[in-house]
C-alpha cells in the first residue's frame, strides 16, 4: 500500500515531520518497506528566468544568457534555439550532477566567453528525450523554487506493509485514521454529502444470490466529457505507481486507493437493459479489461446485462462495457461482494487486482452508499454531467457487535496496565463506540471497517498498539524450577551424540532436501504416489525422500566435479517410508566416496570401502548407546548396495542399520565414480539402553591374563563371525577378548580357502592359568571351531 | 719376601690387565680383556686358585692382596665398560635422524553443518529458560498446520504460506508439508497439561524457491502456556535470548505490532544493526533487522487443543534457523546451506566438540 506525504494530509491534519510519521507507522504495526524520495537528483535545479539572452560573440548557434534565480544573476552560454529574453527556464549551477549523464557541471570558457551553469532540457533531467530546446517553465513559476517541486516530485512516497488483517488500513484514509487515533494529528472530516438525483436510472439491479453479492448500489451518470484526468489526479496515481488512463478509469482507481472503496464503471451506453448478480453457468466466457477471454463456473459471481457477463464481481471488469475516451454516460457499481468468493475466483482464474485484492479481505459495510456519493461527486466536478437517483438492491449486512474488555485484561495479558479511561478514550478515537459496564469492564463495539476484531485480546492489541509496545516493561520468564530440566529428551540426546560422533570421525555434514528427483528415489526403495507432491517446485523435487543416500551421493558428485574427489558426508534427519508420523524415520547416512585420505609419504590412504563404512556405522550404534555385543551382521543389503560388499545391521527382528559399498548400477545411474560406500543407521530402531547413570560394577581380577594365537583354515564363503561367536562361547567366563588380526588367501592356501587368525585374551578370575589349564582350553577351542566351521587350524 | 714376591705378582698384573683395558676398543675386546683375567682360567683367577696351597698367615696376606686387585680389575672393567656404552650410544644417536619438519596427516576432521549449531545454541539458551524440546512430523494434516492455528481454509494466509500439497485422498483430504513448525505447538497442548514450556525446532517448506527463499529451510518455534505469562514476559524472553544468542550485552530489541492468525496481540521483533560502510553489524546503530515473529496464544488456537483460554494463557513465537545463523556468522546466501560444498561446511561449519552451552560460555 503505497501514498505520499500529501495525500496521506489530505486526511490528516498534523505538523509531524516525515520521520515521526514513519516511525509511528511502524510502532502502529505498519511496517514501512521504503520512502522514496523521487525528487532525489532533481533538488539542485530551481526555476530561474533569462533576464538577457545576446548572441555569442564568436558563435552563430550560441547565446549567452543571464539567468536569474532570484538571489544571483549567473553567465551561462546556451545552445538552445529556444533560449529567450523574458522566458523562465532551469537553471543548474556549476557543480551539479546531471541526472542523465551523471557527469558534474563544470564552469567552462566556451569560445571566450564564461559560463557558469546551465539552462536545462528535459533530457539532461532525465524526465524526457526533449533535447532541442530548453525545458519552459510556466510565466507564473516563482524564481529560485525546485523545478521538481513544480512536478509535484517533493513529496515523498511511503510504501507501507498492511498485514493481511487490516483492509481497512488499505486505503490511505485508514492509514491517516490510525495516525490520528496515535495521537499523530488530527483526521479531518470526510464530505460525504449526497449528490441529489436528477433523473431516475435506466438501469436496474437484481441480485439472485444474496450471499455472493449483499448490497449493490448503481447509479447512472449522463452527459459527461471522459478525457484525461487533472495533474493532481494523474501525479497523485503514477506516485503510487498507476498508470492514469482516462478521468472516470483513473476515479475509480482513487477510490480504491483513497477510501478502499473499489467500484466499478460501466460504460452505460454500451449495456443492454438491466444488470443481474447472479453465478456464472457454464460455459459462459467474458473478455475481461486485462485483453485475457475467461471460462467462468458456478462459482464465480458474474454481473450480466441483457447481453450476457459483462463484469466478474469484485475482480476485473469485461472489455465490451470498459469505458474509454468516447463514453459519454456510465453506470457505478458500489457492491459488497462475498469475500471466500471473491478470492477463490481470483486464485482459480489467476487474476490479481487491486480490487479482488480488497474484496478478499473485507470492506467497510457501512461505506457503500457514502464511497458511491463521493465517486459521483468527483465525477460531475471532473467530466460535467448529471447523475440518476441510487438504485439500490441487497441490504447493509448486519456489522454491529460487541465485546466486553475486562478491568485489568491489559495488565493481566498486555503486561501494560492502562486505565480503562484510556483504553476508552483510544478504543474510540479508532472508531469503536464505547459503554462501561459493571465492574469497571467496559463494552466495545468495533466500527464497521474493523471487521478483524472479533474478542478482547484484539481490543487489547488495539490499546496496546496506541499505547506502544515499547511501553510494556520486560519481564524475566518466571523459573518453574531453581535448575532447568534437560532440554532434550532421550532420543534427541542420543541423536546429537550420534551428530557429534559422526563428525569427530571426519564427517562433514551435510543438510540437504527432504525431497528428490522420483527417479533417484525409485533407486532407493521410495518413488511411490502416496508421498510425491502435487506441486513441487521442480520436477526433479517432486518425490520426498526414502533415504538421505540420493543426496549425499548427488553431493559427492557436485563436490568432485570440483576437484574434491575424496569426501566424507554424512547428514543425521529424515527419510518417509509413508506419510504417517511413524512413516518419518530419523536417519544418520554417512557416504565416503574415493580415498580414506589424502596421499601421505607415511599414511596409506583407503579406498572407500564396506569395512569403513562399517565401522562408521556401528561407531554411531556406539554412541548411541546400542547393545553392541548383541547386533548380529547378515549379508542382504537392500538393493541400492553391492549384493555382495554390504551388510546389514540387525537386533532381533529389528533392522537398525545397512552399511557397504554402493552398487555400480545406481553409482552409475547417479554419475558418481567407485569407491563409494555408506551407511544408514535408523535411529528410532535402536533400543533405549537402561535408564540411570549408575554403571554395572567393576571386577578386576589380580590374576595375569594370558593371550594365545590361533589361525584356521576355513572354506573362503565362511562367515568370519561363526568363527568368532564359536571361540567366545568355548568358556565365556575365561574369555576376555578376542581379536581377529589376520585374514589370508593365496599362496600356501588351498583354491577356495582362507586362513583366520585370531588372538584370544583369557582372563582367570581365581588364580594365575597353569600350563595345562591353557593347553586343556586351546585343544577345546580348535575342537569347537574345527566342528563349527569345518575347517582346521593351521599348522 | 715371599710376601712382597706375591704382592708384585698382583700389582704386575693389574698393571698389565689396566693397559689391556685401556686398549680395549669394544665391547668384545674388554671381554677377551675379563676373560683373560677374571675368566674361569684367567690369571688371576689361577693366582687366587693357588692360594689353598699356601701356609695360612701368608695365605691370608696374599687372599687379601690378591681379592684387592680382583676388585680394581672388576671396577676397571666396569668403568671402561660403560665408556665404551656411551661411545656406542652417541655412535648410533648420530647415525638415527629423522626430518622433525615433515609434514604429518591429522586425521580428517569433520564438520557440524551451521544449522545443527545453530539449533543447538538456541536450545542451550531456551533450556536454561526451563524450555524443552519438542518435535513433530513434516508431512502434516490441514488440522494441524491451519485449521486448528486459526487460519481456516478461507483465510488469506494460507495463500501466502505456499503450501506443498500431498496427493488427494480417497476421503478428498489432502496432507501438506507443514509450512511452519507450528503444528507442533498444537500437538503438544493436546497431548500433555499446562504448564508447557517447549522449543520446536526442525525443517519447515514453502513452495517458493529464489535467492532468499528455499523450498526447504528450518524454524524454530517457542511455546509457553501457563496461567500469568503475559506479553511483558514475552518482551523478557525475547530479549534475554537475543542479547545472549548474539553476544552482544546491550543489544537493542524492538517490538513492532503485527499480525499472525494464531497470536493475539501480536508482535513483529527486531534487534538493533548498523549498516554503516555496507557492512552489517548486529548491536546498537540505529537500524533495525527483523528476527523473529511472536505474540500471545491466541484464544481460538487454545481452544482448538482443548485448553480452557479463560484459565490459560502464553505467547508463542517463531524464527528462521538460517536467518538467524546468517546474521550471526555473516553467511550471505541462503542457497549455499543446502548446497553440501565441502569447501563451504569447511569454512561455516563447527568443529565436532564445539558444542554450544551458556554455562562454558561456548556460544
Amino acid at each position: 500500500m503505497k501514498t505520499t506525504l500529501a495525500w496521506l494530509k489530505t486526511h490528516l491534519d498534523t505538523e509531524a515531520p516525515l520521520s515521526a510519521i514513519l516511525d509511528r507507522l511502524i510502532m502502529l504495526g505498519h511496517d514501512v518497506e521504503g520512502v522514496e524520495d523521487r525528487m532525489g537528483a532533481l533538488a539542485p535545479f530551481v526555476v530561474a528566468e533569462v533576464v538577457s539572452a545576446e548572441p555569442h560573440p564568436n558563435a552563430d548557434r550560441l547565446k549567452v544568457c543571464l539567468a536569474d534565480t532570484g538571489k544571483r544573476r549567473v553567465q551561462v552560454v546556451c545552445g538552445a534555439p529556444n533560449a529567450r529574453t523574458g522566458m523562465k527556464g532551469v537553471f543548474a549551477p556549476a557543480g551539479t550532477v546531471i541526472p542523465r549523464t551523471g557527469a558534474v557541471l563544470k564552469e567552462a570558457n566556451i569560445r571566450g566567453v564564461a559560463s557558469r551553469g546551465m539552462l536545462c532540457s528535459a533530457y539532461e533531467l532525465g524526465l524526457g528525450d526533449d533535447h532541442d530546446g530548453i525545458i519552459d517553465v510556466s510565466p507564473d513559476a516563482p524564481l529560485g523554487v525546485r523545478y521538481a517541486s513544480l512536478l509535484g516530485l517533493d513529496d515523498p512516497v511511503i510504501d507501507i506493509k498492511v498485514t493481511p488483517n487490516r483492509a481497512d488500513c488499505l486505503g490511505v484514509r485508514g492509514i491517516a485514521r490510525d495516525l490520528a487515533a496515535a495521537g499523530l494529528g488530527r483526521l479531518l472530516p470526510l464530505d460525504t454529502t449526497p449528490v441529489p438525483g436528477r433523473f431516475r436510472s435506466p438501469v436496474a439491479i437484481h441480485i439472485e444470490d444474496r450471499h455472493a453479492c449483499p448490497l449493490f448500489l448503481g447509479r447512472h451518470l449522463r452527459g459527461l466529457e471522459n478525457g484525461p484526468s487533472p495533474a493532481w489526479l494523474a501525479r497523485r496515481l503514477e506516485a503510487i505507481g498507476l498508470r492514469p488512463i482516462s478521468t472516470l478509469v483513473d476515479i475509480t482507481n482513487f477510490m480504491t486507493f483513497d477510501l478502499n472503496r473499489p467500484l466499478h464503471v460501466f460504460d452505460a451506453g454500451r449495456l443492454q437493459g438491466d444488470l443481474t448478480v447472479r453465478l456464472a453457468r457454464p460455459g459462459e466466457r467474458l473478455l475481461a479489461l486485462d485483453g485475457q477471454e475467461y471460462a467462468l463456473d458456478a462459482q464465480v459471481t458474474v454481473i450480466c446485462d441483457a447481453r450476457g457477463v459483462q463484469s466478474l464481481g469484485g475482480v476485473i471488469g469485461g472489455e465490451a462495457t470498459g469505458c474509454s475516451a468516447q463514453t459519454r454516460e456510465v453506470f457505478i457499481e458500489a457492491a459488497l461482494f462475498d469475500p471466500v468468493r471473491t478470492a477463490a475466483t481470483g486464485r482459480r482464474l489467476g487474476i490479481s487486482s487491486d480490487a479482488r485484492y480488497r474484496f478478499e479481505r473485507g470492506l467497510d459495510p457501512a461505506f457503500v452508499a457514502d464511497g458511491l456519493e463521493i465517486a459521483t461527486r468527483l465525477m460531475l466536478e471532473l467530466c460535467g454531467g448529471e447523475a440518476s437517483e441510487i438504485v439500490p438492491a441487497g441490504a447493509v449486512p448486519e456489522w454491529r457487535r460487541s465485546y466486553v474488555l475486562r478491568a485489568g485484561r491489559c495488565a493481566s495479558l498486555g503486561g501494560l496496565a492502562v486505565a480503562q479511561s484510556e483504553s476508552a478514550a483510544i478504543l474510540e478515537a479508532l472508531g469503536a463506540s464505547v459503554a462501561p459496564r459493571e465492574n469497571g469492564n467496559l463494552s466495545v463495539e468495533p466500527p464497521s471497517w474493523r471487521g478483524d476484531i472479533v474478542g478482547e485480546a484484539d481490543l487489547v492489541e488495539e490499546v496496546l498498539r496506541v499505547k506502544g509496545y515499547d511501553e510494556i516493561p520486560a519481564v524475566p520468564l518466571p523459573r518453574e524450577s531453581t535448575l532447568p530440566r534437560p532440554a532434550l529428551a532421550r532420543p534427541r540426546r542420543r541423536a546429537e551424540l550420534v551428530r557429534r560422533t559422526l563428525a569427530a570421525r571426519g564427517f562433514v555434514e551435510a543438510v540437504t532436501y527432504s525431497f528428490i528427483a522420483r527417479r533417484e528415489a525409485e533407486l532407493f526403495g521410495g518413488g511411490g504416489p502416496q508421498l510425491r507432491l502435487v506441486n513441487p517446485i521442480s520436477a526433479d523435487l517432486d518425490q520426498m525422500r526414502p533415504s538421505i543416500l540420493p543426496n549425499l551421493i548427488a553431493a559427492a558428485r557436485r563436490n568432485a566435479d570440483r576437484g574434491l574427489a575424496d569426501t566424507a558426508l554424512f547428514e543425521l534427519g529424515p527419510a518417509y517410508r509413508d506419510d504417517t508420523p511413524e512413516g518419518q524415520l530419523l536417519v544418520a547416512a554417512g557416504l565416503r566416496a574415493g580415498m580414506s585420505e589424502p596421499r601421505h609419504w607415511r599414511d596409506r590412504p583407503r579406498p572407500a570401502d564396506l569395512y569403513l563404512l562399517k565401522a562408521d556405522a556401528l561407531a554411531a550404534l556406539a554412541a548411541m548407546g546400542a547393545p553392541a555385543d548383541n547386533v548380529q551382521i547378515s549379508a542382504e543389503p537392500p538393493a541400492w548396495y553391492h549384493p555382495g560388499r554390504a551388510g546389514v545391521l540387525r537386533l532381533g527382528p529389528a533392522v537398525l542399520g545397512h552399511f557397504g559399498e554402493l552398487h555400480p548400477a545406481v553409482l552409475e545411474a547417479l554419475d558418481v565414480r567407485p569407491p563409494a560406500a555408506a551407511f544408514e543407521v535408523f535411529l528410532n530402531a535402536v533400543p533405549e539402553p537402561r535408564a540411570g547413570a549408575a554403571k554395572p560394577p567393576l571386577k578386576l581380577s589380580v590374576f595375569q591374563p594370558v593371550e594365545r594365537d590361533f589361525a584356521f583354515i576355513v572354506n573362503r564363503d565362511l562367515p568370519a563371525e561363526t568363527l568368532l561367536r564359536t571361540a567366545r562361547g568355548v568358556d565365556r567366563r575365561l574369555v576376555a577378548q578376542i581379536r581377529l588380526f589376520d585374514v589370508y588367501e593365496g599362496a600356501g592356501l588351498s583354491e577356495g580357502m582362507k586362513s583366520l587368525a585370531i588372538a584370544v585374551t583369557l582372563q582367570p578370575q581365581e588364580h594365575t592359568l597353569t600350563d595345562a589349564e591353557i593347553e586343556g582350553f586351546s585343544k577345546r577351542l580348535v575342537a569347537q571351531v574345527e566342528k563349527a566351521t569345518g575347517g582346521r587350524l593351521r599348522g | 719376601m715371599q710376601q712382597n714376591l706375591e704382592q708384585d705378582d698382583a700389582n704386575r698384573l693389574i698393571e698389565a690387565a689396566s693397559a689391556e683395558i685401556d686398549r680395549a676398543d669394544s665391547p668384545e675386546a674388554l671381554d677377551g680383556v675379563r676373560v683373560k683375567y677374571l675368566g674361569r682360567r684367567g690369571e688371576l683367577t689361577m693366582l687366587m686358585r693357588g692360594l689353598g696351597a699356601l701356609a695360612p698367615e701368608v695365605r691370608r696376606a696374599q687372599g687379601e692382596a690378591l681379592n684387592a686387585a680382583k676388585d680394581r680389575l672388576a671396577a676397571a672393567l666396569e668403568a671402561k665398560g660403560a665408556e665404551l656404552g656411551r661411545a656406542a650410544l652417541e655412535a648410533r644417536l648420530l647415525v638415527e635422524r629423522a626430518d622433525p619438519t615433515l609434514p604429518v596427516a591429522f586425521a580428517q576432521t569433520g564438520r557440524i553443518h551451521p544449522i545443527s549449531q545453530t539449533i543447538d545454541e538456541i536450545v542451550a539458551i531456551f533450556g536454561e529458560m526451563g524450555f524443552v524440546v519438542a518435535e513433530g512430523p513434516h508431512i502434516e494434516d490441514d488440522f494441524y498446520n491451519f485449521t486448528a492455528l486459526n487460519i481456516p481454509p478461507e483465510h488469506p494466509a494460507r495463500q501466502e504460506h505456499d503450501t506443498f500439497y500431498l496427493p488427494q485422498r480417497p476421503d478428498g483430504s489432502r496432507l501438506v508439508l507443514r509450512t511452519h513448525t507450528s503444528p507442533v505447538q498444537i500437538r503438544t497442548m493436546q497431548s500433555q497439561p499446562p504448564p508447557i514450556r517447549i522449543i520446536v525446532p526442525g525443517r519447515t517448506f514453502r513452495c517458493d524457491h529464489d535467492a532468499t527463499h528455499s523450498p526447504m529451510f528450518h524454524q524454530v518455534e517457542g511455546l509457553v502456556i501457563d496461567r500469568t505469562t503475559h506479553m511483558g514476559h514475552l518482551k523478557g524472553c525475547l530479549i534475554e535470548f537475543c542479547r545472549a544468542f548474539f553476544g552482544v550485552e546491550d543489544l537493542p530489541v524492538r517490538f513492532r505490532p503485527s499480525y499472525f492468525p494464531f497470536t493475539e496481540p501480536s508482535a513483529e521483533v527486531d534487534i538493533g544493526c548498523s549498516r554503516a560502510g555496507g557492512e552489517l553489524k548486529i548491536g546498537a546503530g540505529g537500524d533495525w533487522l527483523e528476527i523473529l515473529g511472536s505474540g500471545m496464544v491466541h484464544p481460538a488456537v487454545l481452544e482448538n487443543c482443548g485448553i480452557d483460554p479463560a484459565e490459560y494463557q502464553g505467547f508463542a513465537f517463531g524464527m528462521g534457523i538460517e536467518r538467524v545463523a546468517m546474521l550471526k556468522y555473516g553467511i550471505p546466501d541462503l542457497r549455499t546451506f543446502y548446497e553440501s560444498d565441502l569447501r563451504w561446511l569447511d569454512h561455516y561449519g563447527f568443529a565436532a566438540l564445539d558444542i554450544p552451552s551458556l554455562v562454558r560460555g561456548a556460544l
